[in-house]
């Protein structure tokens, strides 16, 4: 399609918003401009498909994540903004829901909101229970209505407060996309109770995420982190400048054994995927002038603080293909198998994997990194992914049981420093039971897990006394046994229609992030 | 780890395939008299070893918290709705289920004084072929767990459970390594912390259960009918141990959970709702009463025609037993 085609399909969509269209249209135009100049190299590898920049843009005007400091905002407000510091509850969160309107991000959209309940506790005396419970319901919707994108994200915790324990019960009572939800936990200084409480959520509404806090916090220097859009981890008024990922099963399927992958396929497309985030980041540094904002000037982020996030895919892809496995499916998920996630040997593969990553990672200086470096990333995917498996996940629908998964996965997140996301399946009787989840919290954070992540209502796998049946299953046996009658017409007009192909109101831009009819 | 990964997918496929098991096969067994099983059971011996179905390393629904889960081979009953019938015999090493496998995972080993069955688990595929082919309501997969061989298990599994939980089959039948597991996970400074729960048909006797008391922190026994002849109908066996042990367990506070379970039609919960409500209202207020619904899954024989309860059965069973009282009660999360 020719730009001016697609510029024409996507004014003329009948399924976007006004506001969604604008943001096809800005994304078109910048794709329209030369890209970053890089060498033949890298251009060949990225139209492999080996790395990749996850569409930011041709030409970075603006870095893929921003962490404000907005303790520091609200203590002093803001000359640009023609704001005097906060005084009460009300001013604090109105200074805030104005800041987080000139906070970009890839998508245009604020992706880290603050750690909520420190900055709202100072303005909270003497404001009572009723009051503060309706003020943030009111806030937590407003945020779900005007900022629709799943990847923003408040964090809460570790300390027990009455602002982290009001949103806790009002995330699980109003169940919205919006916010994301990050609850820190810190052996140290979270009471059970309240950590139950936020497992408790999870079996409610799948959210919040929990961060093991000590574990975060120590690779990060005084000033702090923020977890921001997919269990991103980075620093507190900075963030991520780029992000360039590799795709881990095309690098295994470039080598020709083990020893080359890591002699010689993987560093070289590494030092390719440095190129590109050199070049990217030099484009939003030097050339497009954001760092001239307020926001620097007024000191709520800070350029040195922007680091790269290097990111891979396809872990479990790369291991079954550098041990000669055929590729796992799920009907092969319930056999004993040599496979990534299931067998130890693919597993240790794995973890020697990674441990490559984090020494090429953590000895490659870059110009504009945290403390001259990027920071390893466990990348979660984007719609377009296909037959590979985010970060270094096992695969969709081969997972093994909870403990097993963490098990499995363990190992990994000690190299992952701003971010890896493993979801756990847990089956749905754990609704009766939050304290079967914090166990599992527990237990994760035990072994060396950075986040911990809990599926539990599109789970398809449900213990039925001692075995566990997948519902799909039973749904195919009932729908087989309904075929004769008119039950399946409702299904095929929708499908022919296109009646349930109307966007959502809330979208999740980053796995979306270029337009298609 | 891996071994763990491929039991608990084991049995999600045995399962599936357990739906399409040969109606035939279970047919034969169904006249067989309840007191030739017992006689291969050994309630009362000092077995070492304990004959292990399954082990699932995390559970949400056995007990408070999360638990690894021990199933027992072998039961003293023979429930119609028995979704796991393929539990309730132990193998007797008759080899007639090895022409059946297709990956030759199964081999006689005449070695010993008698023949046993071996089964090669990096050869199965876990097709259940095996399962079918007994006629005994058996499963040549079972596995003999020592004491130290379970500890070691639920260590891997340590930072992740609250406590364990022994199921079945009818645990019980294996009371005295019972209670040498639970003995031994008390004992143990490092283990000590875990709940030792049993879950349980009731139909242990007075002796067996002092002798398990101490070690035990509770149990869930499922209350299978209300009536006698409705309890002989589903289970074949009469439920008066059951009340026996309810009592018992109730008086030594160690009765965690009752569990009904409603088949509609069939289970007599319903129409005794008065009598049933006035007997678990005297139960201590901390007692769970868990409402079980009825579904096919895996069930054969006749009880694949009985009807399958859903949520508002469960729902209107619920409605009468709380306008009667009854508190604590546990529903269903799922529906099948
Ligand atoms: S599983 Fe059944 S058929 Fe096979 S050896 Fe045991 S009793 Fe015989
Ligand atoms: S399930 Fe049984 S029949 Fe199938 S491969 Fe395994 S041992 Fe053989």
């Amino acid at each position: 399609m020719t730009l001016l085609n697609t510029l024409a399909s996507i004014v003329s969509d009948p399924h976007l918003s006004p506001k969604q269209k604008s943001n096809y249209l800005a994304l078109e135009a910048e794709a329209s401009l030369p890209y970053v100049a890089v060498s033949d190299a890298v251009t060949a590898a990225m139209q492999a498909g080996i790395i990749c920049d996850m569409f930011e843009g041709h030409a970075p005007f603006k870095p893929r994540y921003v962490l404000p400091d907005y303790a520091k905002f609200l203590r002093q407000g803001s000359a640009h903004l023609e704001l005097a510091a906060a005084t009460d509850l009300d001013e604090a969160i109105n200074a805030l829901i104005i800041l987080y309107h000139h906070v970009p991000s890839v998508t245009n959209m604020p992706v880290y909101l603050g750690q909520l309940d420190e900055l709202l506790m100072p303005y909270v005396d003497g404001v009572d229970e009723q009051t503060l419970y309706r003020k943030l319901k009111n806030v937590w919707i407003m945020l779900d209505r005007t900022l629709p994108d799943a990847f923003v994200h408040v964090n809460i915790g570790p300390s027990d407060n009455i602002v982290c324990r009001t949103l806790l019960k009002i995330d699980a009572e109003l169940k919205q996309v919006v916010p994301n939800l990050t609850f820190m936990y810190d052996p140290a200084t979270t009471p059970d109770d309240l950590l139950l409480m936020a497992a408790s959520n999870i079996c409610e509404c799948n959210k919040p995420h929990i961060a093991n806090y000590p574990l975060h916090a120590s690779a990060f220097d005084a000033k702090g982190f923020g977890i921001v859009s997919c269990y991103n981890a980075l620093p507190l008024a900075g963030g991520a400048n780029t992000l360039v990922r590799i795709n881990l099963k095309q690098v295994a399927s470039q080598a020709s054994s083990i020893d080359a992958f890591f002699e010689h396929t993987l560093p070289t497309y590494c030092a390719l995927a440095y190129e590109l985030i050199e070049a990217r980041a030099k484009f939003l540094h030097q050339e497009s002038h954001f760092f001239d904002s307020f926001l620097v000037k007024e000191g709520l982020i800070e350029p040195s603080r922007f680091a790269p996030m290097f990111g891979i895919y396809g872990m479990a892809e790369a291991v079954d293909i550098l041990l000669g496995n055929a590729p796992i499916s799920e009907q092969m998920s319930d056999k004993p198998s040599k496979h990534y996630g299931h067998h130890d040997g693919a597993n240790q593969l794995g973890y020697r994997i990674s441990k490559a990553l984090d020494a090429i990672v953590k000895s490659t200086p870059v110009t504009y990194g945290y403390n001259d470096r990027a920071l390893l990333h466990s990348q979660s995917g984007i719609s377009l992914d296909v037959d590979v498996t985010p970060g270094v996940r096992i695969p969709y629908g081969t997972e093994p049981n909870p403990v097993a998964h963490i098990q499995a996965l363990a190992p990994h997140h000690q190299y992952y420093t701003s971010g890896i996301s493993d979801i756990l399946t847990i089956d749905a009787t754990v609704k009766q039971n939050p304290e079967a989840m914090l166990q599992l919290c527990k237990g994760a954070f035990n072994l060396g897990f950075r986040e911990f992540s809990a599926n539990v209502a599109s789970n398809d796998l449900i213990r039925v006394t001692g075995y566990m049946i997948k519902l799909s299953d039973i749904a195919a046996f009932k729908q087989q046994g309904s075929r004769t009658n008119t039950t399946g017409l409702g299904a095929e007009a929708a499908q022919n229609t296109g009646i349930l192909k109307r966007q959502p109101r809330v979208a999740a831009l980053e796995l979306t992030p270029s337009y298609s009819e | 780890m891996s071994k763990i990964a491929v039991d608990e997918v084991a049995v999600s496929k045995m399962a599936v395939s357990k739906a399409v098991m040969s109606k035939v096969a279970v047919d034969k067994v169904a006249d067989r008299k309840t007191t030739e099983r017992e006689a291969n059971v050994h309630r009362s011996s000092a077995s070492p070893l304990a004959n292990v179905s399954q082990i699932l390393p995390f559970s949400c629904v056995d007990g408070p918290g999360s638990r690894l889960v021990i199933f027992l081979q072998g039961c003293n009953y023979s429930c119609k709705n028995c979704h796991n019938p393929h539990t309730i015999t132990p193998c007797d090493h008759c080899g007639d289920c090895i022409p059946a496998c297709p990956q030759a995972a199964l081999t006689l080993d005449s070695s010993g004084v008698k023949p046993r069955i071996v089964w090669d688990s990096q050869r199965c595929n876990q097709c259940d072929a095996c399962l079918s082919a007994c006629s005994k309501q058996s499963n040549p997969k079972t596995q003999q767990y020592s004491v130290g061989q379970l500890l070691a298990q639920i260590r891997i599994n340590l930072p992740f459970i609250n406590g364990i939980t022994v199921s079945g089959g009818e645990a019980s039948l294996q009371l005295p390594f019972v209670i040498a597991l639970f003995k031994a996970i008390k004992a143990s400074p490092q283990l000590s912390h875990l709940s030792c729960m049993l879950d349980t048909n009731g139909s242990l006797n007075h002796t067996g259960w002092h002798k398990l008391l101490p070690y035990l922190d509770g149990a869930m026994v499922d209350l299978k009918a209300w009536q006698q002849e409705t309890h002989n109908y589903i289970t074949g066996r009469d439920n008066h141990r059951v009340f026996q042990s309810l009592t018992l367990l109730a008086q030594h506070n160690k009765l965690y959970e009752v569990r009904l379970l409603h088949i509609p039609g069939i289970s007599d919960f319903d129409h005794e709702i008065a009598a049933l409500s006035h007997y678990l209202n005297q139960l201590p207020e901390s007692v769970r009463i868990k409402l079980n619904a009825f579904h096919h899954h895996g069930v054969t024989g006749e009880a694949a025609h009985w009807p399958n309860c859903h949520e508002a059965d469960i729902q209107q069973l619920a409605t009468q037993l709380s306008q009667r009282g009854v508190k604590h009660l546990v529903l269903p999360s799922v529906y099948l």
